[in-house]
């Protein structure tokens, strides 16, 4: 547990971390920081992605885990999130900026 | 108390939660009510409205809400509930009291939103759902000290069992009359910083009051393991699927025979025994042959659902969404369009109803259009007639059956036509940007059998009184239009020709000539508009008036004497694409409050099923099957 991360996303902490939206299966770490910026064009603002994944639990101190990806170019992802599974696809996923701490061998 | 409570007026209970916690079910254990549930978010779509007595005599309306993460609502089902629960529906104040579904294995989302149901300032009461998986797991969770830090009254409750419903209605129903906790509404859109804290929040009180589980879940991920395999996956989908059409062609032969050789048997003996003329032809080849040739498919619509709702209650919903996501994407669906287009199997009008679900307007209505593409359960009388009538009932490869086969294919044009159309759409018309797609992969659970046989009786319902309320009716009609007049004296074609529906079928055949329709086909088009299977019915009618042994000959067999294939595969690829079902059109209509997508929709299935029918005729022509 790193708690001493937790809800804390100033711009050094995130510098640590790699985005959810290049992970491989196996990936497991810490949220770091939400931004809503995807680095694509967006459908909605950053603003409201950044809402979205809060409300579905993708908050700064949450763990995560890649546990699958699609077929087709290995998206969408499915990750857990402390105790639930979530789906969702890597453009939304590289508004995640995660701390790995363990990678796939 | 009791007797104060009874001269109290009824009181507006309303469940709000999380989707997937056990809303519907908790609303269904209360008010006795038959409402869809299911191991998926997104299965509720509509306020839907209930009413309990207490033991005290007291009435308590029950509101089930559509489930959300938060009040913040993006899609218009999420607006039902912000709306519903803020008091701003039209005639309709702030419920009196809220009472908070959650999934007792999984507190931590809902947590974040009881802190924003809180600013809203109705009294609320807590229920700890699917406690007896919590229990399983050896979850503890600290129920005075979460009470205590929520300010709210807790319960524990375990919905599909009715477990904890009194103690529910007992602490909700205290509220009502104490209002503890009710002050004006500060609620108003939380910004992400807001967000944040509240979920810091949470996080400090679910770590202060649940323990992790002794054993958790662990099958869910080894199953996950082989389904979500990325190769693995998407064969395990296909060959469920094929497994189902398979199945609903083999396992319902014995039992739809049984029906069959029933009303030949009826029709049978009411030739005998009522008396040669008007009435005796209106009971056998009216009521009986047109009703009998549509009920005879029960079977078949029973095993279909019965699939559906394995994989419902199950949690493979969500999987199944998950592999198919790029696929869809690729042809320019939403993410969430996967379910409204997987329930329109079963019928397009809640498949469109769902799309509520869907919070971009291009997305929405992508989904709308294409989702009677779908082949639903009406269109089942349709395919299995002519299959049984012109395909052979021999297997391939050993093992599967040539019809079962037809059935997959006519399945998969539909899934494969609903793609292209979307595609078009996306690419030339509403060119846009990739909504964001997230969703809650639930645990796997048995499927409750109580559920499933609950649902099965309910489409089992459903299915016959639509043949006695809307089928029935217009059997009766066409008998008269089949019937009258009479055919002139010296007349030397069959009778039939002489009648309203044979001179109403003489002018739309040569609209229809082109794609092999013959006169009968063409009839059976227009009351098909009411319900698709009316159309076998028609057939089963207006065959038995024209044939002298009626009603006992089993419709297949007079269909294969007088149709060729070219003219039979023609009208299968129709029904592929044909619009033909004036309660989806006016599902459309309230959906997007317009005439121009009804219009739109019609316009162009018409124009498909008339193109796809073109071809099918003339290529089966040009490799002599005319
Ligand atoms: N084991 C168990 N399953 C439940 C309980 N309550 C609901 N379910 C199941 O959970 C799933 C979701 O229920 P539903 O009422 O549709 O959830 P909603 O989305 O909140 O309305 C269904 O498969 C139900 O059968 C419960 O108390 N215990
Ligand atoms: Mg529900």
């Amino acid at each position: 547990m790193s708690d001493a991360l937790a809800f804390d996303s100033s711009t050094d902490l995130a510098s640590l971390g790699r985005s959810l939206g290049e992970a491989s299966r196996g990936d497991a770490g810490v949220i770091v920081s939400v931004t809503g910026q995807t680095g694509a064009a967006e459908a909605v603002e950053a603003d409201e992605l950044e809402r979205r994944l809060l409300e579905m639990g993708f908050v700064e101190g949450a763990h995560v885990e890649v546990l699958h990806e699609g077929l087709f170019g290995r998206d969408p992802i499915a990750v857990r999130l402390d105790d639930t599974r979530v789906a969702l696809r890597r453009r939304e996923a590289s508004a995640v900026t995660v701390k790995f701490d363990r990678t796939p061998t | 108390m009791s007797t104060e409570a009874a001269t109290l007026g009824p009181a507006r209970i309303a469940l709000v939660g999380n989707p997937n916690s056990g809303k519907t079910a908790l609303f269904n254990a209360l008010t006795g009510s038959r409402q869809k549930v299911a191991n998926y978010a997104g299965v509720t779509v509509e306020r839907k409205e209930g009413a309990l007595t207490t033991a005290g005599g007291r009435t308590l309306r029950i509101l089930d809400l559509p489930g959300t993460y938060s009040l913040r609502a993006r899609s218009p089902d999420e607006v039902v509930t912000r709306d519903a629960i803020l008091g701003r529906l039209a005639g309709e104040p702030a419920p009196d009291v809220l009472v908070c579904v959650a999934d007792a294995t999984n507190l931590r989302l809902v947590l974040r939103l009881v802190l924003e149901l809180k600013q809203v300032g109705r009294p609320f009461v807590l229920a700890l759902n699917m406690y007896d998986i919590a229990q399983r797991q050896g979850l503890r969770i600290d129920l005075e000290r979460l009470g205590a830090e929520i300010g709210a009254p807790i319960v524990t409750t375990v919905a599909t069992r009715k477990r904890g419903l009194d103690d529910l209605i007992a602490q909700a129903e205290a509220l009502t009359i104490s209002h503890a906790g009710e002050h004006a509404s500060t609620w108003r859109e939380p910004n992400a910083a807001e967000i944040r804290a509240a979920h810091a929040e949470a996080q400090r009180i679910f770590r202060a009051c649940v323990k992790p589980p002794e054993r958790p879940d662990t099958i869910t991920g080894k199953i996950d393991d082989v389904l979500l395999n990325p190769a693995a996956g998407l064969l395990i989908l296909a060959t469920l699927l094929f497994v189902m059409f398979q199945a609903v062609f083999t396992w319902a032969t014995p039992a739809m025979d049984l029906i069959d050789g029933g009303f030949a048997a009826l029709a049978g003996w009411v030739g005998a025994h009522l008396p040669e003329g008007l009435l005796g032809s209106f009971i056998a080849d009216g009521l009986i042959a047109g009703v009998g040739s549509v009920l005879v498919f029960l079977p078949q619509i029973l095993i279909l659902f019965f699939f559906i709702l394995l994989l419902e209650d199950s949690g493979y919903m969500a999987r199944a969404a998950f592999l198919m996501d790029k696929i869809m994407g690729g042809a320019g669906l939403h993410g969430r369009a996967f379910i409204p287009l997987l329930s329109s199997f079963a019928c397009a009008i809640p498949g469109i109803m769902s799309t509520r679900v869907i919070d971009n307007r291009h997305d929405r209505l992508t989904t709308i259009l294409v989702a009677p593409l779908m082949t639903c359960s009406a269109r089942i009388p349709v395919y299995t007639l002519i299959i049984g009538a012109f395909i052979p009932q021999t297997t391939v490869w050993g093992f599967l059956s040539l019809q079962g086969l037809v059935m997959f294919g006519l399945y998969a044009s539909g899934i494969v036509s609903a793609l292209l159309v979307s595609f078009v759409i996306r690419k030339v018309f509403w060119r846009g940007t990739v909504e964001p797609f997230m969703m809650e992969l639930p645990t796997y659970r048995w499927p409750e059998p109580r559920n499933v046989l609950l649902n099965l009786w309910t489409r089992a319902k459903i299915f016959i009184t639509r043949a006695g309320r809307i089928i029935l009716p217009l059997m009766v009609l066409i008998w008269v239009l089949a019937t009258f007049p009479y055919p002139p004296e010296g007349a030397t074609g069959p009778a039939i020709d002489y009648s309203f529906a044979g001179i109403l079928g003489g002018w739309i055949e040569p609209l229809l000539r082109p794609i092999g329709f013959n006169w009968q086909m063409s009839i059976a088009l227009i009351p098909g508009m009411a319900a698709r299977e009316v159309a076998v019915a028609t057939l089963g009618t207006v065959y038995a008036v024209s044939d002298p042994d009626g009603a006992t000959t089993a419709l297949s067999t007079v269909l294969s004497s007088q149709w060729s294939l070219a003219s039979a595969l023609s009208f299968l690829a129709w029904y592929v694409f044909a619009p033909q079902c004036a309660p989806t059109l006016g599902v459309v209509k309230r959906e997007t409050n317009s005439w121009l997508w009804p219009t739109v929709m019609f316009v162009y299935m018409v124009a498909l099923a008339y193109l796809a029918a073109f071809a099918t005729y003339h290529t089966a022509v040009a490799l002599g099957a005319g």
